[in-house]
């Protein structure tokens, strides 16, 4: 009776040891590269393709080159996941958030004698992806924020137009709320912010940095949340919500682009929904705070993974992907990094649906003075801590104070203070 | 006679004794068609298990790609983890409002439905559809409704009440949530109660109402004890399913607002796979299989006091 149950059990760990162990045979022929991607874009991944396909004309031992794309929701989940899991990708895209995590864990090969011509790169888009002068992911997507308006709406509600504000020098918070709240008054929504939903906070940062907040200091290690400048920008922020209804509440999904918003402060990759737009609108940058004008970026990277047994390869194609010539081509889509193409006139030749004034006022002036979104080691958790934190501010009733000093007394932990 | 039967043991002590005997072929052949079952409940069950006690035994960080053996510091972790009351407490209310509110409505359905009345097929294939509906579809339909101006504050609104914003209150969220899987689900229990109620004969019933029994005393003296295996076996998997549940709350709440609706397998996810600690992550997997190990096991138990039968 032992017997059959001992060749069972046998066979069984045979089958495991078979599946997970061992060394995998030498390969032959030429060998394919996964880069994983948030976006699904049809136009993005025709370009990514193109620029693969001229790759392999030159590299015939580089095998067929994919592009993974993974929803943004749970993009560095995933890609954490398939890591893990043993299925990393040869390259990814990284997230400014996780940045700090992916470049501090050293998980990405170093790459700077590797990228075309690195000294052009502008070195606030650089900062966040190096460690001890070396670069680990190439800032592939350098991205400001600015605000969508929908002229229409606003003349509507009898408001001046944002560009006749800054012409006149009054593009600020204030003059900015009133039109929303002009335009709210009318039956449709102010301002809304993309991504924000009320979970995502660090898009506030579009917000806060007029006022000169910080979610935490320099250095990282204190939080800031609680400081004068962030109180006065969030009973900015819960006035506007709550009081002057500028900004559409918690548990309200608005959307932009279907024109029944005046304002959305997103970043230019959205002005290609606004191809087949029946209102008429503008890009501006973002309003100035009481500390003045500023900018806010997002960013991605593109990195080689150390755990890609073809990492050497890998490398040399981010290269490729990433040279003047091709940065030149994916600047239609993604912000470019280098200061050759960051000018008025070449970035109107790829980007056919913004001005050569939004371009420079908001894009290239952005990426010069921009500030990333923050950012942190431990982010993910951190970020979901400050969520759950903040979300008694998203009440009518909120003590502005009283939330951050309770939002400043969950996350310091996780800072290391 | 005794002869005979020596020489007949002398016969069987010479014959060459063989392996397979009836008995060793026949257990052979159970083997081997169990042998499938065995090797996926061996590969897909036994071994994550087991994988799953020793992740919890180590520090593992993804990208380093650093692996620690790290003892019990992931359960000393769980035992000071100060989110622990608010997860657990918010998994029990999820659980019991679920529990409570899925079999309470799947019973009460399954005998309204049980009538032959005209559309009873209608409003059972109605009830049933649910299930059959995508989850994730399903929950971000009602993430549409719940929002402050969507269609239930309209229906609401419609009547001259002042809707809540779902989603966004403590105790609202939590509501809605259990809500959602509720009528998501609940098509299911019906129809094992309606099965179980459509083999109750009929003539107990008729016997009882001689005897002047009325429909009360008949539901709690006929009906239940004659369902109370199906009772069982519902309440056994839809207590399990409620400690399983995640789709809905990555949906409709994630997790809060504040930490209300974070149950333990949402607290698992965001451990394990948001934050990258995925020795913690394990810890919990293990305390969430301790949690329903241990009620189905009570469940078990207590089925000697209020099951009537057994097959």
């Amino acid at each position: 009776m032992k017997a059959p149950l001992a060749a069972l059990a046998l066979a069984a760990l045979l089958t495991v040891t078979a599946c997970g162990g061992g060394e995998a045979p030498a390969a032959k022929g030429p060998q394919p590269l996964r880069m994983s991607i948030w976006t699904s874009n049809e136009a993005h991944l025709k370009l990514f393709k193109e620029i693969a396909a001229e790759y392999r004309k030159f590299h015939p031992q580089v095998g067929e080159i994919t592009f993974d794309p993974i929803p943004f929701e749970n993009y560095t989940t995933t890609l954490t996941t398939q890591i893990a899991g043993g299925n990393a990708p040869d390259l990814a895209w990284i997230l400014e958030n996780s940045a700090p995590d992916f470049v501090g864990s050293g998980a990405l090969v170093p790459l700077k004698s590797k990228v075309e011509n690195a000294a052009e790169l502008v070195p606030a888009a650089t900062r966040l992806w190096e460690r001890d002068g070396e670069l680990y992911a190439y800032p592939f997507s350098t991205s400001p924020f600015g605000v969508f308006v929908n002229t229409d709406l606003v003349k509507a509600a009898g408001q001046k137009a944002p560009r006749e504000l800054i012409k006149a020098g009054q593009w600020d918070w204030e003059h900015a709320n009133e039109i929303n709240k002009a335009v709210a008054a009318k039956g449709k929504n102010g301002l809304t912010i993309l991504n924000f939903d009320y979970k995502a906070w660090d898009n506030l940062a579009t917000v806060w940095q007029g006022w000169g907040a910080k979610a935490w200091s320099d250095d990282g290690g204190t939080c800031q949340f609680n400081a004068p400048e962030m109180v006065e920008a969030m009973t900015f922020m819960h006035k506007a919500i709550f009081t002057d209804k500028s900004m559409p509440g918690p548990g309200t999904a608005v959307d932009f682009f279907s024109g029944d918003t005046a304002m959305a402060v997103a970043q230019i990759s959205r002005a290609a929904m606004l191809k087949d737009a029946t209102f008429k609108w503008d890009l501006v940058p973002l309003p100035a705070g009481p500390k003045g004008e500023y900018a806010v970026i997002g960013q991605a990277g593109i990195g080689v993974l150390k755990k890609s047994p073809r990492a050497e390869q890998a490398a040399d194609f981010l290269a490729y992907f990433t040279n003047s010539a091709n940065s030149a081509k994916l600047a239609a889509y993604f912000p470019p990094a280098r200061t050759s193409l960051l000018t008025a006139d070449t970035m109107a030749k790829t980007s056919p649906m913004l001005n050569g004034d939004q371009l420079q006022k908001v894009v290239i002036d952005g990426i010069q003075k921009g500030v990333v979104k923050p950012s942190h080691k431990g982010q993910a958790e951190l970020a979901q801590t400050a969520r759950a934190a903040l979300d008694p501010l998203w009440k009518p009733d909120a003590d502005v104070k009283a939330v951050l000093d309770g939002v400043c007394a969950k996350i310091q932990p996780l800072l290391g203070g | 006679m005794t002869d005979l039967s020596n020489r007949v043991a002398e016969r069987a002590a010479t014959r060459p004794r063989h392996f397979w005997t009836i008995p060793r072929r026949d257990a052979l052949v159970g083997y081997l068609l169990i042998s499938p079952q065995l090797a996926g409940s061996v590969l897909f069950v036994l071994l994550p298990l087991g994988l799953v006690v020793y992740y919890s035994l180590q520090e593992w960080n993804v990208l380093a790609g650093t692996f620690e053996f790290v003892g019990g510091q992931n359960y000393a972790k769980l035992l000071a983890d100060p989110n622990m009351g608010q997860v657990l407490t918010s998994t029990a209310l999820f659980s019991i409002g679920l529990v409570v509110l899925n079999l309470a409505l799947a019973l009460t359905l399954a005998i309204l439905l049980d009538q032959r009345l005209r559309g009873t097929t209608f409003f059972r294939t109605l009830f049933f559809s649910p299930v059959l509906v995508s989850l994730v579809a399903w929950t971000i339909v009602w993430q549409f409704l719940l929002q402050q101006d969507g269609g239930v504050n309209g229906l609401l609104g419609a009547a001259g009440v002042d809707g809540p914003n779902w989603l966004r209150g403590e105790t609202t969220a939590l509501l809605s949530v259990v809500v959602v899987q509720v009528v998501k689900n609940v098509g299911l229990n019906m129809v094992l109660f309606l099965a179980a109620l459509q083999g109750v004969p009929r003539q107990l019933y008729e016997a009882a109402q001689l005897d002047g029994a009325g429909a009360w005393t008949r539901f709690l003296r006929i009906t239940v004890p004659l369902i109370s295996p199906t009772i069982l076996l519902t309440s056994i998997i839809t207590v399990v399913g409620s400690l399983q549940v995640f789709a809905q709350i990555a949906v409709l709440t994630q997790g809060g607002p504040g930490m209300s609706t974070t149950v333990l397998v949402y607290y698992l996810y965001q451990q394990a796979f948001q934050f990258r600690h995925l020795g913690y992550g394990a810890t919990l997997s293990v305390l969430l299989f301790l949690i329903v190990a241990a009620l189905t096991l009570l469940q078990w138990r207590l089925r000697r006091k209020w099951v009537f039968h057994e097959s």
